[in-house]
């Protein structure tokens, strides 16, 4: 049976094309491969190759014919043993012209319908029993703990970074892992962030637990390639067949006068993309039980640290394995007057400026948001439905910041119970200076939080 | 440093080169049906043929063993169908259907089969290249004496992360061989105008890691450098780079103008360099098959490859739930190994 030579679309946005030129002529023997017409596409001038072989029995659209459709009959193929008196004969069934795309009415997330707004009811168990003893211990001794008690229990989970092993950590973090777990296990890297956050990505799609640390996360910048492209979209891109379960680990944000380079908070970026869970500790018990959830989770995790609070101390139960679940925001002190929603080192700035507030008779509920992705709306709804008001503490910068976020989730999800606009607390929309009197004002501050909610408070 | 050009003088079996013959025909039909339905607009985006290269990967899979992981860029159609991944489920990923490898969410440049060890498919150049020195590490890790096909092109060969790789691999002796399919055009740029040094596979030399050139239009050639470079390999002696000399008879992608080269160099290599009419001949002139052997060869790979239409133009779209699917998942990850 005749076969019709269809015009070829030759791009992804081509919908129609001229035909500049035929090769070939009528009576033609023509084999797969062979350049057949030249036709002008939305791009360029291209050549349009035959697929199946025979003889050109008819050519239907002229040589110079503009604007022709996609999928348009432009000559009849013969095959053996056919003539053209046959052309015609054949059933001229019309070109089948594909069956476009059904325009699916995309499932939107429950979060997004605008409903009713109903008290949300978030879990509020504490984050270990009431009685459990505690320790005090610094967030860095709770990190190191975490990372040695699932190396402990798991074989496949190893541990990569520039220096973790024999310089025990640029931060101390890997104190020791060395000495317990061995050099297969502990291992140090070239100053090569993109090659090793790859080799860490590719040793988790062949079934590997790896932990990459990154001196700190500004250096991460080299990776973000493999953290996003090729970490967090791989099981989805594979549909559900290849996970990729990682730890990206390391200080995140402004140290002290290390300068615009070496100063940048990335919870935002990394809390936009899909794929990724987003970790940034206050606590060391949230640094402890988070990295253990991280270390297990079967998905990649950007675990965002911070080099000052690696020294602060906090309590920690003292319990055989203890971990903090992802989606799940701390309360750490409750109030009635306004709402502060902080996460990482901004809840120093919180808490203090809670603890001012206080004396002048404002009380302040304050919440740690522990995780961005999963991020725990429900905690911050229902709080605010109850006071009215928010104030939100961050350090990274104001545009597209995790505060925005929550600003506009309120609106959608608790718009009537705003008696105020929410402010976003952030560091200024500039680079990090090195002076220490720019530093500290490029910085947010407890005073500004202050501030914010005197404003919110209209007290 | 091994630096040497190999060229075959080996023999192999009447089997072998039938099934030679039948793996590279099978791509090389599956490519130009691919053309025709992007043609048609079935298949959207991008589309990067594999016709003309096909001996690389068919040579390399006669190399390989169970449990050996392959991961390649966005030229992938031939790797997965020389691994044995069902030429339906990648016709159908390329019309983005249900019956797809990916459930029609990856596309062309993005499938991946647990089953077969077949890690993608990636669509950014040169970032498959750690992953696959990752792949690598996890065997060693786990003490198994598998390896890893990491194939790149003349054109990721350029990419800084290629490099800080061949630095790791060779440092941790990494189970890994580096497959540069050279097809002499990265895009529409060749290889003189983008490349400092004609000879890709001394790039090694630097961090220790040996290296050949071979010629990628003779299937027997690649397998038996193949061979050498997996022995080495999983005797522990580290990573191995392969340049694989080859060329792309189509464009680059489906929207290629065609105007850094001319037709007739084109031309000259399928008249005289290509590989299933090497083969072909071989068969012919050693008598290790009829002209009738070889048509029903013919006849059975059109079968597979309408099939394969087929069943990618009647598989349904994916339900619109899927768009909320395996963005995560909450299961322990299947080991692979």
């Amino acid at each position: 049976m005749s076969i019709e030579i269809l015009m070829p679309a030759l791009s992804p946005t081509m919908e129609e094309g001229t035909l500049a030129k035929w090769l070939v002529k009528e009576g033609d023997t023509v084999a797969s491969g062979d350049i057949l017409a030249e036709i002008e596409t939305d791009k360029a001038t291209m050549e349009f190759e035959a697929v199946d072989e025979g003889t050109i029995g008819k050519i239907l659209i002229e040589a110079g014919t503009e604007g022709v459709k996609v999928n348009t009959a432009i000559a009849v193929l013969l095959e053996d043993g056919e003539s053209a008196d046959d052309i015609g004969k054949a059933d001229a069934a019309p070109a089948a012209s594909p069956e476009p795309a059904t325009q699916s009415s995309a499932t939107v997330p429950a979060a997004a319908k605008a409903a009713e707004p109903a008290a949300p009811q978030p879990d509020r168990t504490p984050d270990w029993p009431e009685g459990t003893e505690t320790t005090k211990q610094t967030v860095r001794e709770a990190l190191n703990a975490a990372m040695a008690e699932e190396m402990r229990s798991t074989e496949e989970v190893f541990i990569m970074g520039e220096e973790v092993a024999e310089y025990q950590g640029a931060y101390k973090i890997t104190q020791n892992l060395l000495q317990e777990f061995g050099a297969k296990r502990v291992i140090d890297t070239p100053i090569t962030e993109h090659g090793f956050a790859g080799i860490g990505v590719g040793a988790a799609l062949g079934g590997l637990r790896p932990i990459v640390e990154f001196m700190t996360w500004n250096f991460a910048m080299q990776a973000i390639d493999q953290i996003i492209n090729s970490a967090a979209k791989t099981l989805y891109m594979s549909g559900g067949q290849m996970g990729c379960p990682i730890v990206f680990r390391g200080p995140n944000g402004a140290a002290a006068r290390v300068g615009a380079q070496h100063s940048q908070d990335y919870a935002a970026w990394y809390a936009q993309i899909p794929g990724l869970k987003v970790v940034q500790p206050y606590s060391a018990s949230d640094a402890k039980g988070l990295l253990k959830s991280a270390i297990r989770d079967p998905n990649p995790v950007v675990f965002l640290e911070n080099e000052i609070l690696y020294g602060k101390s906090f309590d920690v139960p003292v319990m055989d394995d203890f971990t903090v679940p992802f989606g799940k925001a701390r309360i750490w002190r409750e109030g009635t007057d306004v709402t502060i929603v902080s996460f990482g080192i901004g809840m120093t700035y919180a808490l203090e400026a809670a603890d001012k507030l206080a004396e002048d008779g404002i009380s302040a509920e304050v919440i740690d948001l522990r995780t961005l992705r999963p991020l725990d709306y429900d905690t911050v709804i229902a709080s605010v439905m109850k006071t009215n008001r928010c104030v939100t503490v961050e350090e990274g910068w104001p545009v597209a910041s995790i505060g925005n976020h929550i600003s506009a989730t309120l609106m959608e999800r608790a718009f009537d119970y705003l008696d105020a606009p929410v402010i976003n607390c952030t560091g200024k929309d500039v680079p990090m200076p090195y002076a220490a009197n720019l530093e500290k004002l490029a910085l947010t501050s407890t005073a500004e939080v202050i501030d914010a909610v005197r404003q919110v408070t209209y007290r | 440093m091994a630096a040497k050009k190999t060229t075959s003088k080996s023999n192999a079996s009447a089997d072998e080169l039938k099934s030679y013959y039948h793996d590279m025909l099978l791509i090389r039909r599956f490519e130009e049906k691919a053309g025709q339905l992007y043609g048609m607009g079935l298949i959207g985006g991008f589309c990067h043929l594999y016709i003309g290269q096909e001996a690389v990967v068919v040579g390399l899979e006669a190399a390989a063993k169970e449990g050996d992981k392959r991961i390649t860029t966005y030229r992938d159609h031939g790797h997965m169908l020389a691994c044995g991944m069902d030429p339906n489920g990648v016709m159908a990923e390329l019309t983005g259907r249900e019956g797809g490898y990916s459930r029609g969410k990856g596309g062309s440049m993005h499938m991946f089969s647990t089953d077969k060890h077949f890690y993608g498919g990636h669509g950014i150049v040169g970032a498959n290249v750690p992953l696959g020195a990752g792949l690598a590490f996890s065997d060693k890790y786990k003490g198994n004496d598998n390896v890893t096909f990491t194939y790149f092109g003349d054109g990721a060969a350029n990419q800084g992360q290629v490099y800080e790789t061949f630095n790791m691999a060779a440092l941790w002796e990494l189970p890994v061989i580096f497959v540069i399919e050279n097809n002499q055009y990265a895009m529409g740029t060749s290889q003189k105008r983008s490349t400092s040094s004609p000879d890709i596979y001394t790039r090694g030399a630097a961090f220790g890691i040996p290296g050949e050139a071979v010629d990628g239009m003779d299937v027997l050639a690649v397998r038996d450098a193949g061979k050498k470079a997996v022995a080495h390999c999983r005797s522990g002696k580290g990573p191995y780079i392969l340049e694989i000399k080859t060329y792309r008879y189509r464009g680059h992608s489906m929207s290629d103008p065609a105007k850094y080269r001319t037709r007739e160099e084109v031309q000259k290599m399928r008249d005289e360099k290509d590989a299933i009419e090497h083969v072909r001949d071989l068969l012919l002139t050693g008598k290790h098959a009829t002209e009738d052997d070889l048509k029903a060869i013919d006849k059975e790979i059109k079968k597979i490859v309408n099939a394969s239409a087929e069943f990618a133009k009647e598989s349904p779209e994916p339900d619109p739930k899927e768009l909320w699917t395996d963005i995560y998942t909450d299961e322990a990850p299947q080991d692979a190994a």
